[in-house]
């Protein structure tokens, strides 16, 4: 297992009120993401604890494209990854921003 | 990719109903399942209550141990549920995992009232923490028969990608009653844990119409192990939960000496068969070999007809 953090400024805040989400199944090729809304507006907090070690610069690569399409401010994000591909991550990373947005059930 | 679809948009109301049992996540299936909004979680990922086992192994966690276990109303009625996510590890019982349900099963015995869904989808026991799975069985198990003593309904759902094997095919045992889908299968040692210990002439784990017609929702409704067969959709389990919260038992030591009588009869009658086909030839169904292609409807009609006269328990 291998735990990585990235902290990266975000441009504005993400969209909606709802405190936290969470969407994916931790199984082969897959990932969980929960989001929470616990950090100030201009950043952004990505936790990942991933079970295929060596690709920090992948991860990196994908949550910075991830924070510049998406501009997450505010959230926490942290990943259990059972070795997800870089365009899972990117797609439930998305999913995740975007219930974030949605209104409260 | 379901999740993508189901849960960042809000779906219309058909596409809900319709939706795979088999297909969807355990968060999924609850959504649908409940009325709207309804789902209040108990102990929900955002407490990070993972299991202290799985890091040693370098493992991967989930945040909710691959359970979800709450509270909410199903067309109005109060219900507690859990859910097992069958792709975490197979949807396996570890020592969280099973303690999130033992928890739900006591308080549903305390408050009384509150009948309990369990969504079944599991493989049993988790390999890397057995002897805290094993013990959460038990525990679990008592706890069933704890909450059925004290009058609530445990009704169990099964129609999951792992089925419900080991541990969880005795769980499901001690429940109030069971509904299945086709897809569901229900059983103690699984296909490969049979064919490793007795031998491929025992049981062949690769022939799936084998592994369906003697562990599968149809023959375990036919044997009476299952009390209503549903179609693979939200709404068949919708529709078989709202009946079986009607229509299950009180339970006492009637009820147990009834289902001893109910199982020594069935050993009986097909201790010497076979083959799945055998029981039901035997059962007097003389189109035995045409049931596993029956569409759902012309099978629960079938079912219908042969189980009028059956003793039923629990």
């Amino acid at each position: 297992m291998q735990d990585l953090r990235f902290h990266r400024e975000a441009r504005h805040r993400a969209a909606g009120t709802r405190a936290l989400a969470i969407i994916g199944v931790v199984a082969s090729g897959n990932l969980e993401v929960l989001a929470e809304r616990v950090l100030p507006d201009a950043e952004c907090l990505v936790e990942i604890k991933t079970a295929a070690e060596g690709f920090g610069e992948v991860w990196d690569a994908v949550v910075a494209d991830f924070v510049d399409r998406h501009s997450p401010g505010g959230l926490k994000f942290s990943i259990n990854d059972g070795g997800a591909r870089p365009d899972t991550v990117w797609l439930r990373l998305a999913q995740a921003a975007r219930l974030m947005a949605e209104a409260d059930q | 990719m379901t999740d993508l679809q189901l849960q960042t948009a809000t779906p219309a109301r058909g596409h809900v109903l319709t939706t795979s049992w088999y297909e969807a996540s355990a968060r999924t299936r609850l959504r649908f399942l409940l009325d709207a909004g309804s789902l209040q979680e108990f102990i929900g990922p955002e407490m990070r209550e993972v299991s202290p086992h799985l890091r040693l192994f370098d493992l991967p966690e989930q945040f909710d141990d691959g359970i979800v276990v709450g509270r909410g109303r199903l067309s109005g009625v109060p219900v507690f549920v859990a859910a097992q996510e069958g792709r975490f590890m197979g949807g396996a019982f570890g020592e969280i995992h099973g303690a999130k349900l033992t928890g739900l099963l006591r308080a549903a015995r305390d408050l009384k009232s509150i009948p309990v869904l369990i969504l079944f989808d599991t493989g049993g026991v988790r390999l890397q923490e057995a002897n805290a799975g094993e013990l959460a069985i038990a525990e679990i198990m008592r706890a069933v028969i704890e909450a059925r003593t004290a009058g609530v309904r445990v009704i169990g759902l099964v129609g999951g990608r792992a089925g419900c094997y080991g541990g969880g095919g005795l769980i499901a045992a001690c429940c109030s009653a069971l509904a299945v889908s086709e897809h569901g299968r229900i059983a103690v040692s699984g296909p490969e844990v049979i064919e490793t210990n007795r031998g491929v002439e025992e049981f062949d784990s690769r022939d799936r119409a084998l592994v369906w017609r003697t562990m599968g929702g149809k023959h375990r409704r036919l044997l009476g192990g299952a009390d209503i067969f549903t179609d693979d959709s939200v709404e068949g389990f919708h529709r078989a939960a709202l009946n079986l919260l009607r229509s299950a038992g009180d339970f006492g030591i009637d009820t147990l000496r009834a289902e001893q009588g109910r199982l020594e009869d069935r050993l009986e009658r097909f201790g010497t068969c076979q083959d799945a086909i055998d029981i039901w030839k035997a059962e007097g169904i003389s189109e035995a070999d045409s049931v596993p292609a029956l569409p759902t409807d012309q099978f629960v009609a079938l079912v219908d007809r042969v189980r009028r006269t059956s003793r039923d328990a629990r």
